[in-house]
């Protein structure tokens, strides 16, 4: 490992994707969006991210297709730079620095040498709309300092501003005005919407603004849902606007198609409409898009288009309002009650996903994996509602069961609170409801612990709440006359003197439980529910809690919520060691000893990694970011690094993933930025002949195999081997054979059924594929001469083969053809 | 202001009928509109839109069709197939001609104004040729299958577009022959309907022919090829009518469900010529169907079944942003339907076919300002009296002792004398009526209740005595100048000595009823009257008219008085000119010389003549002041107009003795109770 120099802070995936409008390549088969620092190309076919175009230096705030080239990308960013891009390939091609931050930007086909951008250049609050010139040049890095401002205090929303009529014109809106200035004219335009003073609830801001393709129309969003259509803006006294009013809540945004003859929108309804001919009975929707449409977009072919959603999603639409793809990001709408989890089967991320589910998002390929449906109630979405949360969430049993707990308080008094247990089913590979508590306590449950014990039969839940109690829920029989069965009951409910019973926490061989109630820690047996011994810690609740792993299994930590950190020794029952330390976040690594803990200081937050037996902390990272730290979970390694120095062997089994305030998933890594580029796209750039998705490349590599496997079979026995339906040679030749050449399909039929019996007769001397692939790996370099080869020779076995087909086949001209291929095969060998 | 007890009347169960159809004149900037009891009503737009003249409506003649030809004609024509003529004059029907093509649908005169064209039930589109004192049958175009609903006129004349059931056709104005079909889809949002009813057509001087129908659609045709250009599909429910402007560049369609849309010509990009039709604004101003629609120059009209004639002026094509600028709605008539009878507290209802007489109710509870006091004594309802006979009532009139009623249809004048035993009643009509007082335009008794002014429509005024159990003619003033000009409005002086009587369009006369002469002319004035009164004691005349100025008028001095002077040299309140509905009625204090009551459908006023006027500075609305205030403060804001909003929409309000006033309110929520139930809307959130 040559970059061991240096840990660094990461952001691990789960970037926004619906931070601006996506854009579609000339062709339609790319979609590219900005994702952080980031571009991410996807292909609107598979779904699939084919490119990270990775550059700049801070927040990238805008692509646009270059209008002149349609293999080339414009973006721009908070860095104050503007790149020019060659997407295919991945490489930057220029970089023009303008030098003050850039908010948006537009390209336009008929400015050639120039594009647009918002920058704000004196106060923080007032945009601006600035064309810049961007100079002809051959070297890689161009100043671009020459701007000429068009249109000042815009919104600083790329949405706020469309420019309309292959560039005459340029629509803004903000607050209630919308301004149109003329490019030819140099004149300027300005609509007041003036119910805005009148009446008291008028809502009639603008919120986005779109302009035809082909005529002087500009459609305008509205936060009280209407859209309305401006003609004849021209003219300041003339001007005339028609109302359309569907949605119920703000228009998120606006498109028009291509041809101008359809115009979408959309909001928080999760509905987008398509108003054709801007007529208001005319319209058709595209229902229960699973969130808040924040963008929507049209490809420049027409055939697509794409809404970017609030839950970090994009979904490609076909012309016909079919759904076709999504491509779903971190969902990072709401606030994360649950924390982070990590499923033992899966190893997926775990966390609150869309408004009453659970998501299961995938740490190695960035993607979501599924979502399950916790609260199973259609989601409303209406701003004054009180939603039924999903509060807390754990794993037992080794990914068996998934202990689930959602809350809904409307007033003071009226808590429903409601526990499910969930069976992974092995057949559907899933989570079933297996169990439902309603009221499992009387107040809200601020814990829930599965005791993970190597002995199955004894699966038990802890929950701890408010009310006071903890209480022991066990798997038990529940099997009647009708089927066999399997529930959770109660088992036993602890108190302590009447105290909030806060954390709860089973030993990593599952004998003794620990609750803390307030300030104090309870410990009890959990064989006969005894109270073995209380810690009392005079300083704070105690604000998490967790047992020593391994060789520290004799400690107990916890964390106070004034700042101390305390480690119990259970076997002297007597206060081990105390420091002073905020700790937020205390996470303990299952495959060691390490416990991370992360701090909060007015500055930043802290990491540090100590063993609870050891006085020095193993590693020590100060500000590891700007915000406080959420949450935090350690994820073990698929294959173990070999860190050597020190400080970082604590990263040898596990990887430290946590959680900021603003929602992005931060990790710890000790790899260089362009070592993190994605294998997938490196290989891709070595394959320029293959269509550019991995799941093509995947998919040509696992041909190339079978046919290896196929030629080593032929070569090693003269038996015919044919484990597989694929591996049949008539079959293959089948296939190989252009359709046109092919005699009819009944005097194929009988020949493909035999060859199916034949095979049958000669299964028992099967040989192991595992060998093959041992030797495949050896031979892969010249298969692809060979590969060659091969079909050359069946070429010439398909003529035979149709000569032969054309009067009727018996058994015994079947066997000779066998024969002549065998013979065949082995002339190959020979060479 | 002063105290008064009011009696809140709001039993007077008056329905406004619905509109029906609306012609406007730009000529004269005059508005037709035709209701559904047969009542034609027109309207000065120039006057502050004061509903200048009224014809009387027929149970028989449901009006279908209004329309404006050779400038100052009026013809409507109807379900009972005749083509009728108004003499805008004598406000009396000239002459009624049978299409012989049963029931009327539609009715379009020609761009040059000399040609009028019919649309029947049998499918028959008749040709008239508009002669200067008749109309004459010329000419039957191709017979169609069903009735002809609408037509329009090319603007050059030479084409006329006719929608029917199902299909629009073009004709040949010169020839007869149509010449042209165009099919309108039956279809409506999927579901086939019956039949597809081409509510309205509209025919531009490009040849493109706009339809509405009954399945929501506006389609735009191109009448040379036949074929559809666009379809704007606007409604749920039937389109019902369309106007387009004289330029040409705007349209508006009225729906069933009450909806306005607007329609532009906008060119499609600033720099091409090419236009299109694009719907911009709607407008609901209405609850039920939009039966009418008119586009003048300068605003969008609009009248339907929910009784409102509604005017929603251009906002691009209003240069000042003045009173012409904001929106108005007109509901009730701009005359008086109820009159009074003071001393025994009686109110006479005018409807459309019968009267009604009512007692107020009487209280002995006292109490602070602002109490509702209870009732010892229910209003009582003394008397239904039916008119016979299929016309409407024109005009009634309870003398102030109570002891007569007078009411005119067109045809017949009814007087009667009412006896009053303890709570009976007894009625008895006067018979044998003269032959010239046949119809009456208004009618009044003085103060004494011994005379009754009539004003006829032939414009002669007759001064009639009353006596018990007969009458004796006494006098006819015939009009000036011999040109026939009827009077609208009469005024009595209270000692009877002096008569005010003023027309639609001149200016007001005063007759010395002792020596039965024409005493003075009060000067003309541009805008017409809409009130007059003349004051006890010192004989001044008030004259209120259109534009809300209020003038003063010494009978014995003639002239001017001296307030009035100052009143026109310091101006109205800006806001008191700005007001919407013209004054209906003025009375007097009978105890306070310098006090004036008049009101509006809005607000009823108490000018206090002695009071500073007020400046644009001052506050003219002011509500009643609080009893606390100091009287210093209140002195000092007080003006000379005393404005109470309290009661609305108010019919009338007099003073019955000076701590009495009666005010019959009219609200809008029992008119729309009565109304048959609109089209039901899903609203979002119910």
């Amino acid at each position: 490992m040559v970059a061991e120099e240096g840990v660094r802070v990461v952001r691990c995936g789960g970037s926004e994707l619906n931070f601006r409008r996506a854009v579609f390549s000339a062709d339609s088969k790319y979609i590219f969006c900005v994702s952080g620092d980031f571009i991410k190309i996807y292909s609107t076919a598979t779904e699939e991210c084919v490119h990270i175009l990775q550059g700049h230096r801070n927040l990238v705030t805008g692509i646009q297709l270059n209008p002149n080239n349609h293999l080339q990308l414009y973006s721009c960013s908070s860095d104050g730079t503007i790149k020019l891009w060659d997407y295919i390939d991945g490489i930057l091609i220029k970089t023009f620095r303008v030098g003050c931050e850039l908010h948006a930007l537009f390209t336009l086909s008929c400015a050639e040498d120039s594009v647009f951008v918002t920058t704000n250049k004196e106060k923080p609050d007032v945009f601006q709309l600035a064309s810049v010139k961007l100079p002809k040049s051959s070297s890689q890095e161009v100043e671009a300092k020459e701007l000429s401002f068009v249109l000042d205090y815009v919104n600083q929303s790329p949405k706020c501003i469309a420019f309309g009529n292959k560039g005459e014109y340029v629509a803004a809106v903000r607050d209630f005005y919308l301004s149109v200035y003329f490019f030819k004219k140099k004149t300027t335009t300005r609509f007041t919407l003036s119910s805005a003073r009148n009446k008291k609830h008028a809502r009639n801001n603008f919120t986005c603004v779109a302009c035809h393709p082909k005529e002087d129309c500009i459609a305008t969003g509205h936060k009280d849902g209407k859209i309305r259509l401006w003609r004849n803006f021209d003219d300041e006294k003339k001007y005339t606007y028609t109302c359309l009013h569907w949605h119920h809540d703000l228009v998120m945004d606006l498109a028009f198609s291509v041809t101008g003859s359809s115009l979408l929108s959309g909001g928080r309804e999760s509905v987008l409409v398509e108003w054709r001919e801007a007529a208001e009975k005319n319209k058709e929707f595209l229902p229960r898009l699973g969130a808040t449409i924040e963008h929507i977009s049209v490809s420049p072919a027409g055939d697509l288009f794409c809404t970017s959603h609030s839950d970090n999603k994009i979904t490609i639409i076909h012309r016909n309002l079919e759904a076709s793809a999504v491509i779903q990001g971190l969902v990072k709408d709401r606030s994360i009650f649950t924390g982070l989890m990590i499923d033992p089967r899966t190893k997926a991320l775990v966390l609150n996903g869309k408004p009453g589910h659970l998501q299961f998002y995938s740490l190695q390929s960035d993607k979501q994996l599924y979502n399950l449906d916790i609260i199973q109630q259609e989601y409303i979405s209406d701003s004054g509602l009180i939603q039924i949360e999903l509060t807390k969430a754990a794993f037992g049993c080794y990914g068996n069961w998934l202990a689930t707990v959602e809350q809904r308080q409307e007033k003071e008094a009226e808590l429903e609170l409601q526990m499910k247990l969930w069976m992974y089913n092995k057949k559907t590979q899933g989570f079933v409801l297996n169990t439902k508590v309603n009221m499992p306590h009387e107040d809200h449950i601020t814990a829930l612990c599965f005791c993970n014990t190597e002995k199955s039969e004894s699966s038990m839940l802890v929950t701890a709440s408010k009310d006071g109690h903890f209480k022991v829920w066990m798997l038990t029989d529940d099997s009647d006359i009708y089927k066999k069965a399997v529930g959770w009951t109660c088992d036993f409910v602890g108190s302590y003197h009447k105290y909030q019973a806060t954390n709860c926490c089973f030993s990593e061989d599952g004998s003794l439980l620990a609750v803390s109630f307030e300030e104090i820690v309870t410990i009890w047996d959990s064989e006969t529910w005894e109270l073995k011994c209380t810690f009392c810690q005079r300083a704070g609740k105690i604000r998490h809690l967790c047992f020593g792993r391994l060789t520290c299994s004799k400690y107990l930590l916890g964390v106070t919520e004034n700042g101390i950190l305390c480690c119990w020794n259970l076997l002297s029952c007597a206060l081990e060691w105390s420091t002073k330390l905020n700790v937020r976040v205390m996470e303990p690594d299952p495959n060691s000893e390490n416990i991370a803990a992360i701090t909060q200081s007015s500055v930043g937050s802290d990491v540090f990694v100590f063993k609870p037996s050891e006085p020095r902390p193993l590693y020590i990272q100060k500000n590891i970011c700007r915000e406080e730290v959420l949450w935090g979970v350690f994820v073990p390694r698929d294959v173990p690094e070999s860190f050597t120095s020190e400080a970082y062997q604590w990263l040898n089994r596990s990887q430290f993933y946590f959680l900021t305030k603003s929602q992005s998933l931060l990790t710890f890594s000790t790899q260089s930025p362009e070592e993190k580029l994605t294998p997938t796209s490196k290989q891709l750039l070595a394959e320029e002949s293959l269509p550019t998705t991995p799941f093509y490349f995947l998919l040509g590599k696992h041909r190339q195999q079978e046919q290896n496997d196929k030629l080593n079979e032929a070569l090693e026995n003269e038996l015919v081997q044919l484990p597989l339906t694929e591996n049949i040679p008539a079959i293959s030749e089948l296939l190989r054979t252009p359709a046109h050449v092919l005699p009819s399909a009944s005097f194929l039929c009988s020949m493909f059924v035999k060859s199916l019996l034949l095979s049958k007769e000669t299964k028992s001397a099967e040989e192991n594929p595992d060998d093959v692939d041992m030797e495949e790996e050896k031979e892969s370099d010249d298969s692809d001469e060979e590969n060659n080869f091969t079909e050359k020779i069946q070429d010439a076995n398909n003529t035979d083969l149709e000569e032969d087909i054309i009067h009727q086949l018996s058994k015994s001209e079947e066997k000779e053809l066998k024969k002549f291929r065998k013979v065949d095969y082995s002339w190959i060998a020979a060479l | 202001m002063g105290e008064f007890n009011v009696h809140r009347v709001r039993f007077f169960n008056y329905v406004p009928s619905g509109i029906r159809c609306v012609a406007y004149n730009n000529q004269s900037n005059r508005l037709a509109v035709s209701r559904t009891d047969g009542t034609v009503e027109i309207y000065n737009l120039s006057a502050n839109y004061f509903q200048e003249k009224f014809f009387p409506g027929h149970e028989s003649r449901a009006t279908e069709a209004l329309c404006w030809a050779k400038g100052q004609r009026l013809f409507s024509a109807g379900l009972n197939g005749e083509i009728i003529e108004y003499d805008l004059q004598a406000l009396t029907i000239k002459y009624a001609v049978d299409a012989f093509g049963g029931p009327i649908w539609s009715m379009a005169a020609s761009p040059s104004g000399s040609q009028l064209l019919v649309g029947c039930e049998d499918g028959s589109v008749k040709l008239f040729q508009i002669t200067p004192d008749r109309i004459q049958f010329e000419r039957n175009f191709d017979r169609q299958k069903s009735r002809i609903l609408s037509l329009s006129w090319h603007p050059a004349g030479t084409h006329v577009a006719a929608g029917s059931i199902d299909y629009i056709s073009v004709f040949d104005a010169k020839s007869g022959s149509a010449i042209g079909k165009m099919l309108v889809d039956r279809q409506y949002m999927g579901v086939s309907k019956r039949k597809c009813i081409i509510w309205g057509v509209a025919f531009l001087s490009d040849g493109t022919v706009i339809s509405v129908d009954s399945a929501g659609k506006v389609q735009i045709w191109d009448s040379a090829t036949g074929t559809l250009v666009k379809n704007h599909l606007v409604s749920n429910a039937d389109v019902q009518s369309i106007a387009v402007s004289d330029q040409e560049d705007s349209f508006v369609v009225g729906t069933a469900e009450g909806t306005v849309f607007h329609f532009q010509l906008v060119s499609v990009t600033s720099s091409s010529s090419e236009k299109q039709w694009v719907r911009t604004k709607p407008f609901q101003h209405h609850t039920h169907d939009v039966r009418a629609v008119a586009h003048s120059p300068t605003a969008l009209i609009s009248g339907g079944t929910d009784t409102h004639l509604v005017i929603r002026p251009l906002m691009e094509k209003v240069e000042v942003k003045n009173y012409d600028a904001a929106l108005r709605k007109i509901t009730f008539p701009h005359r008086r339907l109820v009159s009074c009878a003071k001393k025994k507290q009686l109110l006479l209802f005018q409807f459309t076919h019968h009267l009604e007489l009512w007692r107020l109710g009487s209280t002995v509870a006292t109490g602070k300002n602002g109490d509702t006091l209870p009732l010892s004594k229910n209003a009582d309802h003394l008397l239904h009296l039916k008119t016979k006979g299929p016309e409407n009532i024109i005009c009634s009139c309870i003398s102030p002792c109570g002891g007569w009623i007078a009411c005119s249809t067109a045809s017949r004048f009814f007087l009667y004398r009412l006896n009053y035993e303890h709570d009976n009643i007894t009625l008895q009509r006067v018979s044998k009526m003269p032959v010239f007082l046949r119809s009456a335009l208004q009618i009044l008794f003085s103060e004494d209740s011994t005379k009754l002014f009539v004003a006829s429509n032939q414009g002669s005024l007759h001064v009639i005595r009353l006596l018990e159990g007969g009458f004796k003619h006494l006098h006819t003033f015939q009009p000036q100048s011999g040109a026939v000009q009827s009077m609208c409005l009469l005024a009595v002086s209270p000692d009877g000595n002096w008569l005010a009587a003023s027309g639609t369009s001149a200016g007001v006369h005063v007759y010395n009823v002792k020596q039965l002469k024409l005493h003075c002319t009060v000067p003309a004035y541009n805008f017409p009257v809409t009130a007059l009164a003349i004051a006890p004691n010192t004989n001044n005349l008030v004259i209120a008219h259109s534009d809300q100025q209020v003038f003063e008028y010494s009978i014995p001095d003639k002239q001017y008085t001296e307030w009035s002077r100052t009143v026109q040299k310091q101006g109205f309140h800006h806001l008191w000119l700005q007001r919407d509905t013209p004054i209906t009625h003025i009375s007097f204090h009978p105890k306070r010389p310098m006090h004036i009551l008049l009101h509006d459908t809005y607000m009823f006023c108490l000018i206090d003549k002695s009071l500073p006027l007020p400046n644009d500075k001052t506050l003219l609305y002011n509500p009643l002041p609080p009893r606390n205030e100091s009287d210093v403060i209140r002195r000092r804001t007080a003006h000379a107009f005393k404005i109470s909003k309290k009661y609305k929409p108010l019919l009338f309000v007099d003073l019955l003795d000076e701590k009495t006033l009666v005010a019959v309110e009219r609200p809008l929520d029992d008119i729309v109770a009565q109304l048959p139930p609109p089209i039901k809307k899903k609203k979002f959130g119910t």
